[in-house]
């Protein structure tokens, strides 16, 4: 198994394909950062407009635990398209190719190759989501600085004291690669049925395009399906930024508001994870290869 | 002589229409070039593909080296080495890379140095380093090969070899067969459309037509020129056939299954009369003798039947 993962990963990494992700990734950071460092207080001051009336704010706002959080908002909803582009091709990229079939006559069961495959493609998601940490978290802490992160909610406002924060990134960064490695089984499941890479990827992408318009629709008749769509699910990662207050509304450090949402959250994400994965095996146990 | 792949009423149907193997049974031996012969569409890529478990088989049964391919599949395959149809490879990767990974796949570890041997067996030392993609199709052919190879098999299954290679490219895939046939003493089964081709490496040989047997024996009985290939109409075929596989004629038959429109005998041309007489005295209804002189001229007839549109 372990030589097969190896190879998987030898395969992906040899790929041009692959680093447009790493660099689409690096490119998007470094324009946010860029403009933000050149023009920040306009940024804030537009952010800030209703409450620079009736608060007064000190410090250093722009610093980078902020500039990560908005950038991860910006970024979490397109870096599913990148992970497409390689776990909806592990499969069918492979069928267009031909070589599927020169793989499936090795002396390995389908089972392990397709365990193979899915491992080095959760790898790869991973490497992304690593990289995508280094540039966004550590990257702006090196531009910016760090102090107390300020963040500005739909009804309220959070202000979290900057010992308080890393941990959160690395639970906020822990969770989204769940929430990617979802993405990741889905274009994987999807990938079985194709002979060809860009039918995948574009369903994947549909799929979550229109389950994410689903899940911030304000209609009643869809409350019923949310809590089953895993896309709900994928923004959980913003709950490590709300933090708990005490009787006398202090806000208490380490905490965190609704930690069962989380736990929901993840466990709902790992759950599709397992069935698109269980699903594909199905498939792909029973599949004629005809390429 | 030991059988090497014994296969028995193999039956590959997709969906409910179309039969693409019907009822196939034949065995190759250990050391024969087997010849897998049939037009475009007979069903040789099914059966051969059915053959490295790519294609669950509908109905049948298939043994490779004595054991249940359904049940064992782990173990035959490491005795395995294949090219199916064209040659795919990995074109972003140079050759010596798709080697090595499929020499990583098959559980072979071997040195720089002999997988850069193997690449000068199939003349493709100078190119190791070059990318795939700006290999010929004979090149990759010639890759494809070394790929199937690297981990030593046994058996080696070649799906229509020469497809897109000129004259040089098809000599030298066929003195390669030769070679690993007589020299290295491995067992192979290789697929094609051109009857000369196969004629010229086979040891023995099956032609297939519509998924179905027509023949299969030893090429020199085959390819006897002093025997002539006769194809015997009758009004019907089926009792015919049944009728005279009763005689001492059976040995004689070379359509045995599937094909129930004509009777198609292999015999000495000195035969002919004491055949037709026999046939009048089995009381078959004969509509036609007719001689074609070989095994080429029948298969010839065969596919010239394929229509196109």
């Amino acid at each position: 198994m372990f030589s097969l993962v190896q190879v998987e990963l030898y395969k992906i990494f040899k790929r041009p394909r692959t680093y447009i992700a790493f660099g689409a990734v690096a490119a998007l950071i470094g324009i946010i950062q860029f403009g933000l460092k050149i023009d920040g207080k306009s940024y804030l001051d537009f952010m800030l407009n209703d409450l620079s009336s009736s608060l007064e704010i000190d410090g250093k706002i722009l610093n980078g635990y902020l500039v990560c959080y908005v950038m991860l908002q910006l970024l979490l909803v397109h870096v599913p398209l990148l992970i497409a582009l390689i776990a909806a091709d592990m499969i069918s990229g492979e069928a267009n190719m031909g070589t599927l079939r020169l793989l499936l006559i090795k002396p390995y069961s389908r089972t392990t190759l397709l365990l193979a495959k899915f491992i080095a493609a959760i790898i790869y998601t991973l490497m992304l989501l690593v990289w995508l940490a280094i540039l966004a978290l550590f990257g702006s802490m090196l531009l910016f600085g760090t102090d107390d992160m300020f963040l500005l909610k739909t009804s309220y406002v959070v202000l979290l004291k900057e010992s308080d924060v890393f941990w959160r990134y690395i639970g906020a960064f822990g969770f989204a690669a769940l929430a990617m490695t979802t993405v990741a089984a889905l274009g994987f499941f999807l990938s079985v049925f194709a002979e060809n890479s860009i039918g995948p990827i574009v369903a994947t992408m549909s799929v979550i395009v229109f389950f994410t318009i689903l899940s911030t629709l304000n209609i009643p008749i869809f409350n019923l399906i949310k809590p089953y769509l895993f896309t709900t699910h994928m923004i959980g990662w913003k709950e490590f930024f709300d933090i708990k207050v005490n009787a006398s509304n202090e806000a208490i450090i380490g905490s965190i508001q609704n930690p069962e949402k989380i736990i929901k959250a993840s466990l709902v994400l790992v759950a599709h994870t397992i069935g698109f994965f269980v699903a594909t095996l199905l498939v792909f146990r029973k599949k004629d290869i005809l390429s | 002589m030991s059988s090497v792949i014994q296969v028995q009423g193999l039956t590959k149907k997709f969906g409910h229409q179309f039969t693409a193997v019907n009822d196939l049974s034949f065995s190759v031996n250990q050391g024969d070039v087997y010849g897998f012969l049939g037009q475009n569409g007979a069903g040789k890529s099914t059966t051969i593909r059915m053959l490295l478990s790519l294609i669950e088989p509908t109905a049948g049964h298939i043994e490779i080296f004595g054991l249940p391919l359904a049940t064992n599949r782990s173990a035959i395959m490491k005795k395995v080495g294949a090219v199916i149809e064209k040659p795919a490879m990995y074109e972003y990767l140079t050759a010596y890379q798709n080697l090595k990974i499929f020499s990583a796949l098959s559980g072979v570890s071997k040195t720089r140095l002999q997988l850069l041997h193997e690449l000068d067996v199939v003349g493709l030392a100078a190119r190791a380093n070059d990318l795939v993609r700006t290999f010929s199709q004979g090149m990759k052919q010639r890759l494809a090969i070394a790929m199937a190879m690297v981990n030593d098999p046994e058996l080696i299954l070649l799906d229509e070899p020469t497809n897109g290679l000129d004259p040089q490219g098809i000599a030298d895939i066929r003195n390669l067969i030769l070679n690993l046939s007589r020299e290295q003493g491995k067992t192979v089964l290789v697929s094609s459309h051109l009857l000369s081709e196969i004629e010229q490496v086979a040891t023995r040989l099956i032609i297939i037509d519509k998924g179905c047997k027509l023949v299969e024996g030893d090429s020199k009985d085959l390819f006897d020129t002093s025997k002539t290939v006769v194809e015997i109409n009758t009004l019907h075929n089926e009792q015919a056939l049944q009728k005279l596989l009763q005689t001492s004629w059976s040995d004689q038959i070379l359509v045995d299954r599937c094909n129930s429109k004509q009777v198609i005998m292999q015999l000495d041309e000195k035969q002919l009369p004491s055949l037709h007489q026999n046939l009048v005295e089995l009381g078959i209804g004969v509509l036609s003798v007719k001689p074609m002189h070989s095994l080429e001229d029948y298969f010839l007839q065969i596919t010239s039947t394929q229509k196109y549109v």
